[in-house]
């Protein structure tokens, strides 16, 4: 690699450059959500307009309004501070069980892809079979085995979706393993270890990137999804998942408890989605 | 070639086919069933414990004695190899085993309530087919404002959570609008909610999968030669570009019914209505673990099904299949 | 049906008047403009040949006279009009009514120019059912049946009700003819009929468009094939980025060409010129005239042998085929070996067992006097960048990922250790292909494909080989850079005397550039020897076939046209 540096002159900042150039707006605005989100995770208290644990019966259920954004609960909680508190251990439940399951999908991915033979199929069969059951319902596996807790919750959910994407790794692998450029590598002499490192891998894994980015988002509707059922964190906590499951049972007197902690669900979800698929789209070469 | 011809037609039978399809149908539901008794083996402390306090409702102790007996009524004292053997053996029999709580047999409490949530899956994705088709019918290959809104929103529907959507339909046309029952009945009415939140979802994959391959075939050569016959533009995608559209959608649909019992669980429960979302739900929180692994072997066994059959739509739309 | 009505050519009014033709896509702004005041009219009984290399706009002119140029184009033109009908200006409904019925179109490539899920009958009978042209059912079922007896498919009742995958290329591009005839259209317009056929289905496809012409219907055949056109056409036109460069009769065209692009063409069409000579004007390497190709001494040792390989695959239907068939050759040092062939006749098989990428079931390689396919991978692997190859794609043999630099600088020897050294070698191996070296930091997918193509030479002399073997490396393009990239391959040759395997399924390439032939058909080597002798006195009677089949100027006076080159029902 250092021998050909010379050869590719700042490349990677070129590229950099001319991403941000030619950024679309709807990429720009989910990009704006992303930021928001991740600020009120790292620093919650800078962007909250009250104290999101703070009871104020006088106040309770109230609708959206001036003095608070988005409502407060049956407790008189400020609902938007109460959603900006959620969001760091949201991401955190997302970004977790993203991680669990590449980890997992990778490792198994690559090796049935590699392996071949035996032990591919074996790994191939896991997966069909473990495809076959729908995403929430191997969730619901774990939860029941383990009991609901937030490391529960990362597990079910990474677990979950784990096949899918061990998959999609697998066939990715494959594909371009047969390509012309892994043929031309070997007629040239190239050991396999070598030809897997330098060409199959790094091109395995940049559509990883898009898939990883999607994948959080879907992580954390899944793992609301749970808790929303009650399987998820417990009450207190102001984690996404943990309102709108309070929320449910106040929703035909009170809409904004089920529908704002949604609402930060999907809207997050769906900037990751953008930007996934932007990314995803520049891999393929489309503009 | 034609010395091969006599081989060819054997490969190429139905029945061969079919009966191949139907082994790895059936091995793909035993590797289920080994998963399904791992789970109820795997499952941390004493199974006798587990059982006793989801019967008594409260957390304990029990007597060694009580313990004694429910390993042995359920078979726990016996080498786990004997007990595998004796889940299959039951399960070849139909019996999924009892339910901790309801004591009753959990194939009996699934057959009550899975005819609802089949329902609700199978209206949802008829739904989802149809919208998808005719949002893609009308926006593919063309460059207005309606494409643009419509694409859009295909993207959101795929990304919204299902429970939420359904609460947003409930909360505007059962509670505000009034339109529609409020939750749990299961009259045809009732039914029309649930289907749209679970199919909206649906769609939006649908449809992008769909649009996407319809764009491609627009520009086929074979759709320039039709239009260069005087073909309409209606009539090119009706008769040439729909069908070619429809088949990465359909290969889909294997995959979307894990989607659509996922997503019929939350609804089920956002709806309150009878169904397997219910049951399952009830089952996780008390740790009622028979029930939650029957339910994974009939998803499993629904899952091998419907591949089957979108196999053999597959074929029938796309002579071009060999049988494999 | 089919009534002929030919009157003599000066009765005759034109058929089809283009006036100032223009096709741009996009915005006011930025709007490219592809097709530029193109001009020409057409009577019947008349061909017209519009010929280009790509991006020469000929297609889209083809396209705009049926409406059909895409979907953001804009067509202006001063007149444009056919048999009395004014396209300017048609709506969808009158666009429809001229399609199919007063003009027929067919693409290139009838496997994706036949809707591979209807069945061939339906597709064929689309445009009677569409024009109303018929009032029952079996009136159409008949009127299928005597278009594709029309075009010479044998067993018209059986293919009707078969798939387009059913049929062989041939068969599927007389297919698609036929649905253009299906209206007996007064107008049939070509768009590269002949371009993906092997040279048998070629000779009949043109056969077929030449016989519609004598039957009184005008003609418009769009080519980059020189040889294709020359055969069929009354009048040329020659593009060239979106521009007329030249207009005449054909014998005026290929007779005495007066623009120099035209003569580019032409001396770039290997067939024409003497074996071995230059084909493109370029200035790369060598600039002198080479000396005429001496036949091979037999004296100079043999690098590479194989000895009856056999390679069977597994078909769809799990049963074995012999794809390669007890084949046998020798290449020599600094000899060029072509193996010709249509497509399915095994010859890639045998590249890709001589690469020892893939491992023959009987038979052997042997490289350099030493064994070479029955070697384990790790003995084989230090040895292997003495065999390099060209693929056909260049593109999808390049890491998407890797610029040019990185490329050629991987493919170099070891030998080359300190990194001053491989940045020399590289910019020497890009000065040796013609390269500029500022492409060193692009990609392959920002190269266009005659660059792409010189990049993967430079990879393959990289590593000093003693054999390339190159896998139909001129195939996928135009004829000037095809002349450009053949005359490189010859002057690397002469520089560096390496051996070349040269596979090809186009006669002309092979014969230009091999001292040795091989003829492959089904597997089985059927005729070899030395190209003259190939040539002049082939064994077998397919490779008479092959060079009958051979598209070749009309007008060209080295090689006399024999009448039976395109003699219909070669099945």
């Amino acid at each position: 690699m250092s021998r050909s540096a010379e050869l590719t002159v700042s490349r990677p900042l070129g590229e950099l450059l001319e991403f941000l150039y030619h950024i679309p707006f709807r990429v720009a605005a989910a990009l704006a959500v992303i930021g928001f989100f991740l600020l009120a995770a790292i620093a919650p208290k800078a962007l909250q307009t009250h104290d999101p644990l703070a009871i104020d019966l006088s106040s309770s259920l109230q609708p959206p309004s001036i003095v608070h954004w988005l409502g407060t609960d049956q407790l008189g909680r400020d609902l938007y501070s109460r959603v900006l508190e959620g969001a760091g251990q949201s991401l955190a439940i997302g970004l977790g069980a993203t991680a669990l399951s590449m980890s997992v999908a990778l490792i198994l991915g690559v090796a049935a892809a590699l392996a071949g033979g035996l032990l591919d199929s074996i790994l191939t069969r896991i997966f069909d079979v473990l495809f076959a059951i729908p995403t929430l319902l191997l969730a619901l596996v774990f939860v029941t085995v383990f009991g609901p807790s937030v490391p529960t919750e990362v597990i079910a959910v990474g677990i979950g979706t784990a096949p899918g994407y061990a998959r999609m790794i697998r066939g990715q692998m494959l594909s371009i393993k047969g390509t012309g450029y892994v043929e031309a590598a070997k007629s040239l002499g190239r050991p396999f270890p070598r030809i897997v490192w330098r060409h199959i891998l790094p091109n395995a894994m940049s559509p990883l990137t898009a898939m990883v980015t999607i994948g959080v988002g879907q992580a954390i509707i899944w793992a609301s999804g749970l808790a929303f059922l009650g399987l998820g964190v417990a009450p207190p906590a102001p984690e996404w998942g943990a309102l709108l499951n309070a929320g449910r049972n106040y929703v035909i007197y009170a809409w904004w408890l089920e529908i704002i902690p949604g609402l930060a669900v999907t809207i997050f979800a769906l900037s990751l989605t953008i930007v996934g698929g932007h990314l995803q789209d520049r891999l393929e070469g489309k503009s | 070639m034609n010395g091969n011809e006599a081989v060819k037609r054997i490969a190429r039978n139905p029945l061969v086919w079919f009966a191949r399809r139907i082994l790895s149908g059936a091995a793909v539901v035993w590797a289920a069933a080994t998963f399904a008794f791992l789970i109820q083996c795997l499952l941390p402390g004493d199974r006798a414990q587990i059982i006793i306090n989801v019967r008594s409702g409260n957390v304990g102790s029990a007597a060694p004695a009580e313990l004694a007996s429910i390993n042995a009524q359920y078979g726990f004292d016996q080498p786990l190899v004997v007990q595998y053997a004796n889940y299959i053996w039951r399960m070849l029999h139909g019996d999924l085993g009892e339910s901790y709580q309801q004591h009753r047999p959990v194939a009996g409490i699934i057959a009550e309530q899975i005819g609802p949530t089949i329902a609700l899956a199978l209206a949802a994705l008829l739904m989802a087919w149809i919208i998808a088709i005719l949002t893609t019918l009308l926006i593919a290959g063309r460059d207005n404002i309606w494409s643009k809104l419509l694409s859009g929103a295909q993207i959101f529907l795929a990304t919204v959570p299902p429970y939420w959507l359904a609460t947003i339909l409930l909360v505007v046309f059962a509670v505000n609008l009034r339109i529609f029952p409020v939750v749990g009945e299961n009259s045809p009415m009732g039914l029309v909610l649930p289907t749209l939140a679970l199919a909206l979802e649906l769609s939006g994959f649908f449809g992008q999968v769909v649009l996407n391959e319809f764009t491609r075939v627009l520009e086929q050569p074979f759709v320039t030669s039709a239009r260069a016959r005087g073909m309409s533009d209606l009539g090119v995608r009706l008769h040439h570009v729909l069908r070619h559209a429809a088949l990465p959608g359909i290969t889909l649909s294997g995959w979307a019914l894990g989607k659509l019992l996922s997503g019929a669980i939350l609804i089920e429960v956002v709806f309150a209505r009878q169904g397997l979302g219910g049951v399952l739900v009830a089952a996780t929180s008390s740790r009622d673990v028979p029930i939650v692994s029957g339910a994974v072997l009939i998803s499993a066994g629904l899952f091998v099904l419907v591949s089957l059959i979108v196999d053999l739509a597959y074929r029938m739309l796309d002579p071009r299949m060999e049988l494999t | 049906m089919l009534q002929v009505h030919l009157k003599p050519v000066w009765q005759q009014a034109d058929l089809l008047t283009v006036d100032s033709l223009s096709v741009s896509f996009g915005l006011d702004i930025s709007a490219k403009t592809v097709v530029r005041n193109v001009s020409f009219s057409l009577r019947p009984g008349r061909c017209l040949a519009i010929v280009g290399e790509s991006g020469s706009g000929k297609s889209v002119t083809a396209r705009a006279l049926i409406g059909l140029a895409g979907r953001h184009a804009r067509v202006h033109a001063r007149q444009l009009s056919f048999d009395g009908t004014d396209l300017i200006g048609l709506n969808d409904r009158g666009w429809q009514r001229v399609r199919g019925n007063g003009i027929g179109f067919v693409l290139q490539d009838a496997l994706v120019s036949l809707d591979p899920l209807r069945r061939v009958g339906k597709e064929i009978g689309e445009g009677l059912r569409l024009h109303g042209a018929v009032s029952s059912r079996q009136e159409l079922t008949q009127r299928v049946i005597a278009l594709l007896k029309l075009v010479g498919i044998p067993e018209p009742e059986i293919k009707a009700q078969q798939m387009p995958h059913q049929l062989s290329g041939g068969q599927r591009q007389r297919a698609l003819i036929a649905a253009a005839l299906a209206l007996d259209p007064h107008l049939l317009i070509a768009d590269e009929p002949t371009t993906a056929l092997d040279v048998t289905a070629q000779a009949q496809a043109l056969a077929l468009l030449e016989e519609t012409k004598t039957r009184g219907k005008a003609l418009i055949l769009i080519s980059h094939d020189l040889a294709v056109v020359s055969r069929v056409a009354d009048e040329v036109l020659v593009m060239r980025q979106g521009e007329v460069v030249e207009r005449g009769t054909a014998a005026q065209i290929f007779g005495d060409p007066r623009h120099s692009y035209t003569r580019q063409l032409l001396d770039a069409v290997p067939s024409r010129r003497p074996r071995g000579s230059r084909l493109s004007s370029s200035t790369i390497g060598e600039q002198t005239e080479p000396p005429p190709v001496q036949s091979p001494p037999t004296s100079r040792p043999i690098v590479l042998e194989a000895t009856n390989l056999v390679k069977r695959f597994k078909g769809p239907d799990g049963t074995l085929r012999a794809a390669v068939d007890g084949v046998s050759f020798e290449l020599r040092s600094g000899e060029t070996l072509g193996i010709v062939g249509e497509s399915g006749s095994g010859k890639s098989t045998v590249a890709r067992m001589v690469l020892a990428l893939e491992a023959p079931d009987e038979g052997a390689v042997q490289f350099e006097g030493r064994a070479w396919t029955t070697l384990a991978e790790r003995e084989r692997q230090p040895r292997r960048r003495s065999i390099s190859i060209i693929y056909q794609d260049p593109l999808s043999s390049f890491d998407p990922r890797w610029t040019v630099g990185r490329i050629l600088s991987d493919s170099l020897s070891s030998n080359v250790q300190t990194s001053r050294k491989r940045q020399e070698r590289v910019l020497e191996l890009l000065d040796l292909v013609g390269l500029s070296k500022t492409l060193l930091d692009r990609r392959p997918i920002e190269l266009s494909g005659g660059q792409r193509q010189r990049v993967a030479i430079a990879r393959a002399i990289a590593p000093n080989p003693a054999v390339i073997i190159c896998d139909e490396p001129v195939s996928a393009l135009d004829v000037s850079i095809q002349a450009q990239v053949l005359d490189l391959l010859g002057d690397l040759k002469r520089h560096l005397g390496m051996s070349y395997l040269f596979i090809s399924h186009d006669l002309a390439v092979v014969r230009h550039i091999s001292d040795r032939i091989i003829v492959m058909r089904e597997g089985r080597i059927v005729d070899c020897g030395t190209t003259e002798e190939i040539f002049i006195n082939p064994r077998s009677e397919y490779t008479r076939s092959l060079i009958a089949a051979m598209p070749r100027f009309v007008c060209d006076p080295e090689i006399s046209r024999s009448s039976t080159i395109f003699e219909r029902g070669v099945a």
